[in-house]
């Protein structure tokens, strides 16, 4: 617990909004669901290994998109896989994250022209939140695309009453 | 064996169905084969002591353009140590081919394979439907006149 250890004065007390609290709680165990597509799988498992320590951010890969929060779409996305990766990502509860990963979810890669099997981006399929260049991205690319998803986890208001809702 | 004399065996069993042979000049040397007589062929290939073609290394589909396909049998025998290719020519209008399913269990991933990719039928074939596109693709992608299709289930295909 080194976040919290010796840091509360007497009467263990802290003041901060429920919004703070719920990202804080979110952005630190963030579990992708997984799976892998193509060859920027092998560096998404690079990532999660000992090496480059995922766990460090709280990143645990389940295996159900019941238990998931992000997906991280890693590889080629062909058109047989896009349907099945849109039951999965219906499949996952609210609130769920896309991670965009490689050239070939981000816009079809090499396949962008005669990729007659190759969906030109998953985002045609699902809607994505971060999308990490490189053909495959590095370990370090990865990291940064799920940092960035942290970042804008921590700005996000899940909590607060839709007051445009209320009025109806 | 030299490939001339593997093929000069072939022709001595089958005079009719060696079509054409390139042994000296080519990467790999290779015979044209009848397309209703290559599973025959292939059988004695396989069992003829002296040729005993026991590995089929790898069937390929082709697209000759002007109205011609093609299926490429590369043959290699580990107990003699020799290799040599077969060729048949089939009519994109009516593209059959003997199976060779029952020489080598290995081709029946490959004849879908080229069945999937390029349309040619394979007569004979336990099972031949297609293997890596889904059921109900229409078309045959490797084909040179192949027209990507603008949609497939709702999603746009083109970039």
């Amino acid at each position: 617990m080194g976040l919290l250890d010796q840091r509360f004065e007497n009467g263990n007390i802290v003041i901060t909004s429920i919004d703070n609290l719920l990202n804080w709680a979110r952005l630190s165990s963030l579990w992708p669901m997984q799976f892998g597509l193509a060859c920027c799988a092998i560096e998404m498992m690079a990532t999660g290994a000992s090496h480059y320590d995922l766990d460090r951010f709280g990143i645990f890969f389940r295996g159900t998109p019941r238990q998931s929060d992000v997906m991280i779409v890693a590889g080629t996305v062909t058109l047989k896989m896009a349907e099945r990766i849109k039951t999965l990502y219906d499949q996952m509860s609210e609130p769920r994250y896309v991670v965009s990963m490689g050239s070939c979810s981000n816009c079809g890669g090499p396949y962008w022209e005669h990729g007659y099997h190759v969906l030109k981006g998953v985002d045609r399929v699902i809607p994505v939140d971060v999308y990490v260049p490189g053909c495959p991205p590095r370990p370090e690319a990865l990291m940064e695309g799920l940092m960035k998803l942290q970042e804008k986890i921590r700005g996000e208001s899940i909590a607060r009453k839709d007051l445009s809702m209320a009025s109806r | 064996m030299i490939p001339q004399e593997i093929f000069d065996s072939i022709k001595a069993k089958f005079p009719k169905s060696v079509l054409e042979e390139r042994s000296t000049g080519v990467h790999d040397p290779f015979a044209a084969i009848a397309p209703e007589s290559i599973r025959d062929v292939c059988l004695f290939l396989r069992d003829d002591d002296a040729l005993a073609f026991d590995f089929l290394m790898c069937l390929s589909g082709v697209d000759y353009t002007g109205g011609k396909l093609g299926v490429v049998y590369h043959l290699h025998s580990m107990k003699r140590g020799h290799k040599i290719a077969l060729k048949v020519e089939v009519p994109a209008s009516n593209p059959h081919c003997g199976s060779v399913e029952s020489v080598w269990k290995t081709a029946n991933w490959h004849e879908r394979e080229a069945f999937d990719l390029f349309g040619i039928v394979f007569d004979g074939h336990p099972d031949l439907r297609r293997i890596l596109l889904p059921d109900d693709w229409e078309g045959h992608p490797l084909r040179k006149d192949y027209q990507v299709p603008e949609y497939y289930h709702g999603m746009k295909v083109p970039y």
